[in-house]
């Protein structure tokens, strides 16, 4: 059998070395991702705040793939073929390689069992003037971290020179997810200046499209706290007030122009902020992958959700806010239409957000789409990989692995400066990601499993991370028991 | 808080609770932190192992 992957993120990557390590040799795994490095994303914090270097925070593929006997295509993915076409009734994908030896060359690529987990698309198209080499920087890679990093240099000479500093930190547009990381850079970014002795002259604005700050995309939390069930919202703003960075909230930011950002409040009004230095995450799609069936018909309907990500088995059935249910989210990850085809990562259409949608009086969509970084990503590749590896090796008709978004956690470690004993961590952990009403009537999740602290400890677990799934990543000795 | 409150009053940053000088020894105490570490990862291990199945 062959199974193929698309993307060697967190997800892809999880799921090829679960796939080859239950398979072993008597079946073929296949990687096709247009980068030939794995990049531990939750680390560009740190490349983007000048403490680590990017060759810290990725490495090249081509080495633990060939240790492993997993073939190895840089290439990107054009279109699927479920069906096959006219000559072959096998399903295939189209690629197009990248490497420099045989770059824009096509291949058909041919597979039992498809996986894919292409990630998200980094949508800086969607807000006009937004992004790296327009007029905004990013975390999202390695890449932009490092050149995030450079500007920032820039500021820093500036301040030193007694020049005032305005930092706009936040998300670039009225739908981005990934608080988390955005909302990470501008307490790292704060914590540099502060080191520098640099703060007095730094304006740090927080700018976001959360209903209440601490809400994440997840329809923020409780946690018990003090004597008291507290919300992340007292969380959030409690850390941004002590680092002294302002907010702005229920904001979706439309337009960037040199030096000013425009957006747009749920109430309807049309502001602008002026920045020097804005880190602005953009709104995430699918990468516009093509489907069409055996006599080549385009099926990307079918397949694919509008925006972008694909179709597996959770209810996709518009509901109101009020009807929406963890049993609404998939759990076996597995195409609808093919049933040899799996979604990993962010690459799987959410059924809808976690965070209530929200329209301004103009009609804006402003909230949160919902995260699916992280922990849930390596957890659903490896759950895909389980599925395949039993439905191929011991002939089962169902999927008996299951990992919804509605049973499983998250932590979510956000780091605060870098050292071992300077540096601080706000460690937060969630269960389920999904709130469960059903189950969990007060607070929607379990509250003995939420945490929300601050600490050198949470630091250390983040540094340890770090080194721990690069260790796992790389499949050094016993790579498999480390969690997702 | 390096900021003067007073300058912050009526606005939104002025009315979040801020950490004590005690929550914020806790928070780097080294003895402290290494039980927060075990604790905390003992949570978040208890929560990848419930998460799948």
């Amino acid at each position: 059998m062959k199974v193929v992957v698309l993307g060697a993120g967190v997800s892809g990557h999880t799921a090829a070395a679960f796939l080859k390590k239950k398979l072993g040799n008597k079946h073929e795994v296949v990687v096709v991702s247009p980068s030939k490095y794995y990049q531990w994303v939750p680390s560009n914090i740190w490349v983007g705040i000048g403490k680590m270097k990017v060759e810290q925070v990725r490495f090249d593929l081509n080495r633990v793939y060939h240790r492993w006997g997993i073939v190895f295509k840089q290439a990107l993915v054009k279109a699927i073929f479920p069906e096959g076409d006219v000559g072959t009734s096998k399903g295939f994908v189209e690629i197009e390689y990248t490497c420099e030896e045989n770059k824009g060359s096509r291949e058909k690529v041919s597979y039992d069992f498809l996986v894919n987990a292409t990630g998200p698309k980094l949508n800086f198209e969607a807000t006009p003037g937004l992004g790296p080499g327009k007029n905004t920087l990013s975390v999202c890679t390695c890449d932009h971290a490092a050149h995030t990093w450079e500007e920032l240099e820039k500021c820093i000479i500036r301040l030193k020179e007694g020049k005032r500093q305005r930092f706009l930190i936040g998300t670039g547009h009225p739908t981005a997810t990934c608080q988390g990381a955005a909302f990470e850079y501008a307490l790292n970014l704060a914590f540099l200046l502060r080191h520098k002795k640099l703060d007095h002259l730094a304006e740090i604005t927080w700018i976001t499209n959360e209903y209440e700050l601490g809400d994440f995309g997840m329809a923020g939390a409780f946690i018990k706290r003090g004597g008291y069930y507290t919300s992340t919202k007292i969380f959030a703003e409690s850390i941004l007030s002590e680092y002294n960075i302002k907010w702005i909230k229920r904001a979706g930011v439309n337009k960037v122009e040199p030096g000013l950002v425009s957006y747009e409040t749920l109430d309807g009004a049309y502001n602008t902020i002026e920045f020097d230095f804005a880190m602005l995450l953009p709104a995430f799609s699918g990468h516009g992958l093509k489907a069409y069936n055996k006599t080549g018909e385009d099926i990307t309907a079918k397949v694919f959700a509008p925006n972008g990500f694909m179709y597996v088995d959770g209810d996709y059935v518009q509901k109101p806010f009020e009807e929406w249910n963890m049993k609404d989210w998939p759990q076996h990850y597995q195409s609808p239409t093919y049933k040899n085809i799996y979604a990993a990562g962010i690459a799987f259409a959410p059924p809808h957000s976690i965070s209530k949608p929200m329209k301004s009086s103009n009609g804006t969509a402003i909230f949160p789409s919902p995260p699916r970084t992280g922990m849930p990503s390596g957890v659903i590749g490896k759950v895909v990989a389980e599925n395949i590896t039993d439905i191929i090796r011991k002939g089962v008709s169902v999927p008996r692995h299951t990992a919804s978004m509605g049973r499983m956690g998250a932590a979510c470690i956000i780091s605060v400066g870098y050292g071992m004993t300077r540096g601080l961590g706000a460690t937060m952990t969630v269960s389920p990601i999904v709130p469960d009403w059903e189950k969990y009537p007060d607070w929607g999740r379990d509250i003995h499993a939420t945490v929300g602290e601050v600490g050198l400890a949470g630091h250390w677990i983040k540094l340890f991370l770090h080194y721990m799934f690069i260790h796992k990543a790389k499949g050094y000795p016993f790579w498999w028991l480390i969690p997702e | 808080m390096e900021q003067n409150m007073k300058v912050r009053g009526y606005k939104d940053e002025y009315y979040p609770p801020i950490p004590t000088r005690g929550t914020r020894f806790w928070r780097t105490n080294f003895m402290y932190q290494i039980y927060k570490f075990f604790r905390l990862n003992y949570k978040i291990m208890r929560i990848v192992v419930k998460g799948h199945s």
